[in-house]
């Protein structure tokens, strides 16, 4: 217990880089999901089968494949541009890699879900928006995206979780988020199990807040939904 | 292609099959283990007996919302570092032995993950079972124990196919950690590869195209499952099959 408190502040370092590391990988796939979602409803062929293509091989491979590909390889071909351009060594950092790759693969999970919620807005929404003049601009916002964030949130809390403790795995490639921490601490102190525990407590402190987030956005974004009463 | 050397895959074949051996047969015992364990607990889930539903609650709460890296290396390094279980190695005892073995804990990770992925599935499907068929159950004078074996369990079982596909299909997937505890599985493999002959493309990419192969299969196997059980609920088609063969 007394190695638990000595390292706390070490692991709380490391609960917020995978903050860091969960959150900027949100951004960046809420933000490849969104132009996902538009390719896939697009009327341009080619640009449908791209993002086919995408999705299926960002939720076909494992992520830990995909970071290693990133990370090792990603390295190699920066050392071929560096090379020929004689470039000073570039260092392929641990922290952008992981986001790279989190945020690309569920990217592809968020193309999925705005999808089906873009889908699930009736089209007479939309219609009914430029009716009242607005541009189609205008009536994406104000009409279209708010009524389709209902249908997406639930998909999106749930990409979220995954998300969240898929961002483990960026201590195998060298990062020190607090599962890589806590392996350190634990090969210091020869009690490894105090610390994956804690570390375990940190990932549930984090996923039960974001549970209790996601519900009151969804009550939020619901106001107007009357649900049925059995 | 000078960034894609072809040799460096057919010369490493035979550890790319181990390894896939390795992901296939962890991940397959893992699922099959776990789909065993929790039809029982999902029915354990959903009872009104809070002290019976209540445990599974809490496992499935810590199971669910922790990674699946940090369990395995929790009871990897954790439970066979810790000195009581190493003072009981000296004595021999049979059980304890297992957790010096990577491959039991990563078993024993991926079953206790799925299993409570899976319970709170199946969990689901029975809450969502229509009122009426336990209600003609209870009119044929079936007991409890009888409407669960006969209409309960074939109907929610057949339901949480789809997402049980999602849940192999996941596992197959998180399986890739198992090289985190020095078990060579096709992650495991093309990091090998790797390391020897510093060819991340060659390695990573092919690793990548055979777990592509297999989630193809599984897909394609799973889409004839719900063909199979799920015939009735799919949507009917417009035009009947006989008038289209006129």
């Amino acid at each position: 217990m007394d190695a638990l408190i000595e390292y706390s502040p070490s692991l709380l370092a490391g609960a917020w880089i995978t903050l860091k590391v969960a959150i900027l990988s949100l951004l960046l796939a809420i933000s490849t999901g969104l132009i996902g979602a538009a390719c896939k409803l697009s009327k341009i062929a080619p640009l449908r089968w791209w993002t086919a293509f995408y999705t299926t091989v960002a939720r076909g491979v494992p992520d830990l494949v995909m970071m290693l590909l990133v990370f090792y390889g990603g390295q190699v071909l920066i050392n071929q541009v560096s090379d020929y351009f004689e470039w000073e060594m570039i260092e392929l950092n641990a922290f952008v890699a992981g986001v790279l790759t989190i945020g690309l693969i569920f990217g592809a999970y968020f193309t999925e879900t705005f999808r089906g919620a873009f889908q699930a807005v009736p089209a007479g929404q939309m219609e009914a928006g430029r009716a009242y003049g607005m541009s189609s601009w205008q009536a994406f916002w104000r009409i279209l995206f708010p009524q389709m964030l209902r249908y997406a949130l639930p998909g999106i809390g749930n990409n979220w979780l995954v998300l969240l403790k898929s961002t483990a795995i960026v201590s195998m490639i060298g990062l020190s988020d607090m599962t890589w921490l806590a392996d350190q601490a634990g090969r210091t102190t020869h009690q490894p199990f105090i610390f994956y525990l804690a570390v375990c407590a940190l990932y549930l402190a984090m996923t039960s807040v974001s549970n209790a987030l996601m519900q009151k956005l969804e009550r939020r974004y619901n106001v107007g939904v009357r649900e049925a009463n059995v | 292609m000078e960034w894609f050397d072809l040799t460096v895959v057919t010369g490493s074949l035979p550890e790319f099959w181990r390894g896939l051996w390795m992901t296939l047969h962890l991940t397959a015992i893992a699922l099959v283990v776990g789909f065993v364990v929790a039809v029982p607990l999902a029915i354990a889930r959903v009872s009104k007996n809070s002290w019976v539903s209540a445990p599974v609650r809490a496992y499935t709460y810590f199971f669910r919302g922790t990674p699946m890296l940090v369990q395995l290396l929790l009871i990897y390094y954790g439970i066979g570092q810790s000195e009581w279980i190493q003072g009981m190695w000296e004595t021999g005892n049979a059980f304890w032995l297992l957790f010096r073995d990577a491959y039991f804990c990563a078993l024993l990770a991926f079953t206790l993950n799925t299993c409570a992925y899976q319970l709170e599935m199946f969990a689901g499907a029975i809450r969502n079972t229509p009122h009426g068929e336990v209600e003609a159950a209870t009119a044929m004078g079936m007991t409890r124990a009888t409407a669960l074996r006969r209409i309960i369990l074939p109907s929610a079982l057949r339901r949480a196919l789809p997402p049980l596909s999602n849940e192999v299909i996941l596992m197959l997937q998180g399986s890739a950690i198992a090289s985190a505890v020095t078990l060579v599985d096709l992650t495991g493999a093309a990091r090998n590869v790797y390391s020897r002959h510093y060819a991340p493309f060659e390695a990573f990419i092919f690793a990548g195209l055979l777990y592509l192969a297999v989630t193809f299969i599984l897909v394609g196997l799973f889409r004839l499952a719900e063909y199979r059980w799920l015939a009735h609920l799919q949507p009917r088609r417009n035009g009947s099959a006989s008038a289209q063969e006129d």
